[in-house]
């Protein structure tokens, strides 16, 4: 893929000619403009680009973006994606996908995409329900929550996103909001850049079936207060004030009042730390946006892209081989005349 | 008799008498840790090298390492060898090799009255009896009188073979499989340069082991020398093939060559996505040895994901292939659907085995036929073709890549298990003249500027295929309806009407673009015998038979299952009776029936074998002579 700047676009030519049909102030809006925002700027040549998704609300992403795109089956993205990247290591290569789509039916092929460390950019839309469907708990809904399938509340534990990209040798992780233009095009940047798959948790607001999911992270009286911003390198430090900090102890960490800690004590967030345990244990903050949750990108390590380590055993193989001779081959295993 | 006093270069006793025969079938059979896939796979090259005609049915079961003795874990691998042109590894066996009693008593049903039973005789001790069965040794009580019985004390003379090649512990013993090979390569006058060239290029890194199999072969070559009761020996004549070029062959490595060639003759990469499951993986392991081909094997996280990745792979503009056995055929439905509806050329190989669920995974079985047809949600129409046999494989991967190619369709490859694994020779196609396969890639827009991607060639009803990377193409697939022609989705009624009917047109149109079905008819004949798949050679043999005694009968044999050869109805019509035998329940006939309004009949196993050529035979003549 080449990252040369080759085109002057704006946001229109990445639109198409599809109406967008989501529901009327669906997060996905925004999560759009923003994509097709940072396409524009990006400046790679659209026609190097594929949006993949499965099937869900956020799936419809595809049809919305005016490059080459496959909206696919359910759950199986990130397979589909991988065969392109795999055959085209020169595309850019994206993955729209939400909460059941990914994580319930789709779970499979995520972890094993994640850890194959692919050139794939996953979007996944977290709107903590399904949609599509209407209305019934998905797999990162809350234990307890009443919907149309779960009118006695749902029995099932959640996942957590982050942990489990983590837990999956994810070599990018990061979590956005779809409120958040500015945070959502700089962590689609960071994913750009990175080499192999790219694990982006959109927090997205349902407001038909789900609304105010995410209310405590976007609400004007309690957003500074719960959103804890993750920048390499500096201190994790958050609340209106900075009054509120975070240590790791055993390994776990801990909210602590600023004040109550040396400075030197406060974890200093490595993204591209080799060891995953502190990202971990940053995910393990909330468990759903209750309360004070890490925003930003958790790990942004290097390692080598399955792609390209295929591609080179092609050029290995054809530098200590030679190109391959049909006519040889089929005579490889022994051949005799009959006269 | 040690290695030493007796040699390969030995001069061969004035007594011995050597005998032609035309042909003869052997079952190497043992545990499934004793080697006997080895000895019947080298004892087969070895014989095609000579010239011969053979057919191989190698039969292991689907456990790795079942209990050693027991019945369940007896593995066996049959070869024929022929002077003349043979369809099927052989109904009884001539000679029977039993490692084991277990062996024996499993095999012993397949022997012919008369045969030769070459018994590793310190085998048969009190605890592998009691393992497989008897209360007296058969060696003993006589039971065996109808065979000719020699006893060779194989444990012995490999231990004293191996004694000085460095190798200890268990690994003395593995050697026996060579004995036995080197025996019977001395009764049926095989040449051992090729397989002694074979054991030291396979165990180069290890000496020791090298050595000790080149000593067990050389001796068991050596005990048929020096024993006078192995002194009456058989010679098998070349064949006399067609003239040409030839290599001995399984239906897997056909598969996977005739993959190579595809891609070749296409001009296009090979992506190959698929999960291991038995009896297909040997073409992944195959076609992952040749990437200086280009070819890039991806094993994926699960069935779905195989054939989801060569989707993928398709959109991207590659060759891309996914291959499978019935279970995962199941799980891949729904994906062959999307490529149905997104209209994509993908490849999908199924080497049937016995079902359901997982059934007996190392047995054949031609259960998938429904299931290839109409195994999907929806109107989901697609190409079928079958293999025939081992040797047809390769040509016939061909074509099932031009027809996905030309059409943009998915296009399901039948083999079997039988195809798979059995071998037989294979003439050599001449690699510069593969059919040009090749298709263009859309370059520029074909609409008012602009790409629709649903725009048909009117011959063959293909959309174009365009691919990522080419400026002004942009395009969006996906599996819900979409418009005729732009492509967009569409919930319009009528449109759906008229896409439904595209998509059954263009499969059915292809009729147009295969061979006409082949006849070989007597004078006379009333009944056809029609088949598909792996019983092309129990068929043919079984004609051959009865028409040895001057009764007319008439075989056809399918390769295109959807749609088929457009004279097929004509055919039938010839014809009072038809029998269709199939290893399944009927679902060739089923589709006979259904579409011909013939009354077909059936004739159907379903052991997990494959029929012999007697059971064919004796079906064929019941219906003539009735």
């Amino acid at each position: 893929m080449t990252d040369t700047i080759t085109t002057n676009y704006t946001r229109a030519d990445f639109q198409t000619d599809q109406e967008v049909r989501w529901c009327p102030g669906c997060g996905d809006y925004t999560i759009l403009a923003a994509v097709q925002t940072f396409m524009a700027d990006l400046g790679l040549p659209k026609e190097q680009m594929v949006f993949v998704s499965g099937i869900g609300c956020s799936s419809r992403f595809p049809y919305y973006m005016n490059t080459y795109g496959l909206h696919s089956i359910h759950g199986r993205a990130p397979a589909i994606a991988s065969g392109i990247a795999v055959a085209r290591p020169d595309l850019s290569v994206w993955v729209v996908t939400g909460d059941g789509d990914a994580l319930s039916i789709g779970g499979n092929h995520l972890i094993h995409a994640l850890r194959r460390n692919m050139n794939l950019k996953i979007l996944l839309f977290n709107n903590q329900i399904y949609g599509l469907t209407k209305g019934q708990y998905s797999p990162t809904s809350e234990k307890g929550k009443r919907t149309k399938s779960s009118p006695a509340g749902s029995p099932d534990a959640p996942f957590n996103p982050v942990s489990l990209a983590l837990g999956a040798e994810a070599t990018f992780v990061a979590r956005t909001i779809d409120m958040d233009r500015k945070h959502t095009v700089e962590v689609l940047q960071a994913a750009h850049e990175h080499k192999g798959t790219s694990f982006i948790e959109v927090y997205q607001n349902c407001n038909v079936f789900n609304d105010k999911a995410f209310i405590e992270l976007t609400g004007k009286e309690t957003r500074l207060e719960n959103r804890i911003n993750l920048e390499h390198g500096q201190p994790v430090i958050f609340g209106p004030e900075g009054e509120n900090a975070v240590v790791l102890e055993d390994g776990a960490a801990r909210i602590v009042p600023t004040d109550s800690v040396a400075a030197g004590d406060i974890l200093v967030h490595d993204a591209h730390a080799p060891d995953p345990s502190a990202a971990f244990a940053l995910s393990r903050l909330s468990h759903g946006p209750y309360g004070p949750t890490p925003i930003g990108v958790f790990r942004d390590v290097a390692r080598s892209t399955y792609e390209q380590d295929v591609k080179q055993q092609l050029v290995d193989a054809q530098e200590q081989k030679g190109a391959g001779d049909l006519s040889k081959l089929i005579r490889s295993m022994g051949a005799w005349t009959v006269e | 008799m040690s290695d030493d006093t007796a040699t390969i270069d030995t001069p061969v006793p004035a007594d011995i008498e050597i005998e032609e025969i035309d042909k003869v079938i052997i079952r190497f059979a043992g545990d499934s840790g004793d080697g006997m896939q080895l000895a019947g796979t080298r004892f087969t090259a070895d014989s095609a090298i000579f010239g011969n005609d053979l057919s191989t049915l190698p039969n292991f079961p689907a456990e790795i390492r079942a209990p050693a003795g027991t019945i369940p874990g007896v593995s066996s691998f049959q070869v024929q060898i022929a002077d003349y042109d043979i369809l099927t590894p052989g109904d009884e066996a001539d000679v029977l090799v039993a490692m084991n009693p277990a062996a024996l008593k499993a095999n012993l049903i397949d022997l012919r009255p008369g045969g030769m039973i070459i018994a590793n005789e310190e085998a048969f001790e009190e605890r592998n009896l009691a393992k497989a069965g008897f209360e007296t040794s058969p060696l003993d009580d006589g039971s065996l009188a109808g065979y000719r019985v020699f006893r060779v004390p194989m444990e012995r003379l490999t231990k004293e073979a191996v004694k000085d090649t460095g190798v200890t512990g268990r690994n003395v013993l593995r050697s026996k499989n060579f004995f036995a090979l080197g025996l019977i390569s001395w009764v049926f006058n095989r040449p051992l340069e090729a397989s002694i060239d074979w054991v030291e290029s396979k165990f180069g890194k290890r000496p020791e082991l090298a050595a000790a199999n080149v000593a067990s072969l050389r001796a068991g070559h050596n005990f048929g020398l020096t024993t006078e009761a192995f002194h009456h020996t058989y010679n098998i004549k070349p064949a006399k093939l067609p003239p040409g070029e030839y290599t001995n062959v399984t239906g897997n490595t056909a598969t996977a060559w005739g993959l190579i060639a595809a891609s070749q003759a296409a001009r296009l990469p090979l992506f190959y996505g698929t999960y291991p499951i038995t009896p297909a993986s040997d073409i992944l392991h195959e076609l992952a040895k040749h990437k200086n081909f280009g070819v890039r094997t991806y094993q994926a996280e699960d069935e779905i994901a195989g054939v989801g990745a060569a989707v993928g792979a398709a959109f991207a503009g590659h060759l891309a292939v996914t291959g499978t056995s019935g279970p995962g055929l199941a799980l891949k439905s729904e994906t062959i659907s999307l490529a149905i509806s997104m209209e994509l050329p993908l490849v999908v190989i199924d080497v049937q085995r016995a079902g359901p669920s997982t059934g007996l995974p190392t047995k054949v079985e031609q259960s998938d036929l429904l299931f290839s047809l109409y195994g999907r949600h929806g109107e989901a129409p697609l190409p079928v073709l079958a293999a025939r046999s081992a040797s047809d494989a390769f040509e016939i991967t061909i074509e099932a890549t031009r027809i996905a190619l030309k059409y943009m369709t998915p296009v399901i490859l039948l083999s079997d298990n039988y195809i798979a694994n059995g071998s037989e020779p294979w003439q050599l196609p001449d690699t510069d003249a593969l059919p040009d396969i090749g298709v263009k890639f859309l370059t520029e827009p074909n609409a008012d500027g602009r790409y629709v991607p649903y725009l048909r060639d009117p011959a063959t009803l293909a959309r174009q295929w365009a691919i990522p990377g080419t400026p002004g193409l942009e395009h969006r697939l996906g599996g819900l309806e979409k418009h005729e022609v732009v492509g967009n989705v569409s919930y319009d009624p009528s449109n759906h009407q008229l896409m439904t009917e595209l998509r059954e047109w263009k499969i059915r149109n292809i009729a147009n673009d295969i061979p006409e079905l082949e006849v070989d008819h007597d004078v006379g004949a009333e009944l056809l015998v029609l088949g598909w798949g792996s019983t092309y050679g129990a068929i043919r043999a079984a004609a051959k038979r009865v028409r040895r005694d001057g009764l007319p009968v008439a075989t056809a044999h399918l390769r295109y299952l959807n749609p088929f050869p457009i004279n097929l109805g004509a055919v039938l019509n010839e014809y009072r009776y038809i029998l269709v035998p199939e290893v399944n329940m009927g679902q060739l006939r089923k589709l006979i029936r259904a579409e011909f309004l013939v009354p077909a009949m059936g004739f159907n196993k379903v052991q997990g074998l494959p029929f012999r050529v007697s059971e064919v035979e004796n079906k064929i003549r019941e219906i003539v002579t009735s």
